[in-house]
């Protein structure tokens, strides 16, 4: 990890009632690069993504964002807008997809309508959703559903992407598709990408760096290949081999 | 009767569409604030003003009649036996029923899209803006039920308008006056006319809310 790290989790803690489901003790997210969360479920995968989105604040510990400690007050507006997120389950406005896919660029009020449905129509274009474009958004089937979330959040160009299984309820070649994009992003535009899975494979053709989630605290975090390869940790090494009981 | 029919019809619409737009224009943002705002005493405000929705008009009419009465404290508005004061009548037996529907339907709304929409860098404002634009199925339907009430009303606007003919008088207090004099053709025929209006103003709705932008 050479770049400035985008956050920096220190004693992170996120408790719910008497439940502690996330104990992080030190992380750090660089910027550019994918970091991949797995994990089993109930591991805290999603807890992290939300709190790294601002949209759930942590119970104890210090996140900073770009150097920022996060206050009370969770991100800023504008630290807000240089990060977003797609969901476990997207819930998409009663509206058609092109103005599902529109609205973060109209909220910002940055771009001419022109400007917003180019935009739209190429990223619609790449995830091969163009002709989904006037359709209405709560037609669409679960999988077309988290297509077009990861179109509204792509359509941004964030500093920040974060994903929860955007990939959970696709085909193959959807996912494949996914994949590009996602990669393309940091590729092409530097985007730091935290993306939350349970599928190994996609985690090892995609991340840079992976994390193993267990009981919301970190077992292992190391390159892909240092982690798939050569883990360190026994139920690191269990993981991989899919012999890990929960 | 004809030619003192189309004053009839003309002020039944001009009292109803007055108090539905007077009753939207507060009702909507207060049902919207009662549906998104977390306060404690939230759930005693919400079922005050479900009690409200079903107010007994003949005691809306009296209070608005002392109100308005001349040793009233809104005596100086000299609106009694006015349509003013039939107004006023039909938005306190409307605003509960649009303060309450437009809260349900605001409530409705998963406490999980304002999260996401936040996600997607919305301010406060924006967020709410849009949740009550997911609430607009809920938000006509008070609006159809408040002009309903509205127009079918009798009790409340008979005691504070007086049923004046020429002046306030309407159709649902024609109808009763008619059937009181036993000239039920007549009163059958203002019958038909309220549930033409009735009928046509929830057509109207029902369109408004296919042409609205998605």
């Amino acid at each position: 990890m050479s770049a400035a790290p985008v956050y920096v989790l220190s004693r992170l803690g996120r408790s719910r009632g008497a439940d502690v489901v996330l104990d992080i003790d030190a992380l750090e997210v660089a910027a550019g690069e994918v970091l991949c969360l797995v994990g089993p479920t109930g591991a805290g995968k999603t807890t992290m993504l939300r709190i790294l989105a601002g949209v759930e604040a942590p119970s104890s510990g210090e996140l900073r964002v770009r150097g920022q400690v996060l206050g009370a007050g969770g991100l800023t507006l504008e630290q807000q807008r240089s990060v977003a997120m797609v969901f476990q389950r997207p819930l998409l406005l009663d509206r058609t997809v092109r103005e599902n896919v529109a609205y973060g660029l109209a909220v910002r009020g940055t771009t001419t309508k022109d400007e917003q449905h180019a935009l739209v129509l190429a990223v619609l274009r790449r995830l091969g959703l163009e002709a989904f474009a006037e359709r209405r958004a709560r037609a669409l089937s679960g999988g077309e559903t988290h297509l077009v979330a990861l179109a509204r959040s792509l359509v941004l160009d964030p500093t920040v992407l974060l994903l929860d299984e955007p990939t959970a309820n696709l085909d193959p070649a959807r996912v494949t598709v996914v994949e590009k994009v996602v990669r393309d992003a940091r590729d092409e535009r530097g985007t730091t990408v935290v993306w939350a899975t349970h599928n190994l494979f996609q985690a090892r053709r995609c991340a840079d760096r992976v994390a193993l989630l267990l009981d919301g605290r970190l077992v292992e975090v190391a390159s892909a290949t240092d982690f798939f390869e050569a883990p360190k940790d026994a139920r690191t090494r269990a993981f991989v081999r899919g012999e890990m009981v929960y | 009767m004809t030619e003192a029919l189309a004053p009839i019809v003309v002020l039944s619409i001009e009292v109803s569409a007055l108090a539905l737009l007077i009753s939207g224009a507060i009702g909507i943002p207060a049902g919207a604030w009662l549906g998104l705002a977390s306060f404690r005493g939230r759930s005693l405000v919400r079922a005050t003003v479900n009690a409200g929705m079903g107010l007994p008009p003949v005691l809306v009419g009296l209070v608005v009649y002392l109100l308005l009465s001349k040793s009233g404290p809104l005596a100086s508005l000299d609106w009694l036996f006015t349509p003013s004061a039939m107004v006023l009548a039909q938005v306190l037996l409307c605003l509960p029923l649009v303060i309450g529907i437009t809260a349900a339907a605001v409530a409705a709304i998963s406490p999980e899209l304002p999260l996401q929409l936040k996600s997607l860098g919305a301010s406060a404002w924006q967020i709410r803006a849009a949740i009550v634009r997911e609430a607009r199925p809920g938000i006509l339907l008070a609006l159809t039920a408040a002009f309903g009430r509205s127009t079918s009303e009798v009790g409340a606007v008979l005691m504070v308008g007086g049923n004046i003919e020429g002046h306030t008088r309407v159709l649902t207090t024609a109808v009763v006056l008619e059937t009181g004099q036993g000239h039920f053709a007549t009163a059958l025929v203002l019958g038909g006319w309220l549930l033409a209006l009735t009928l046509a103003a929830n057509v109207a709705i029902v369109r408004l809310h296919g042409r609205a932008p998605a």
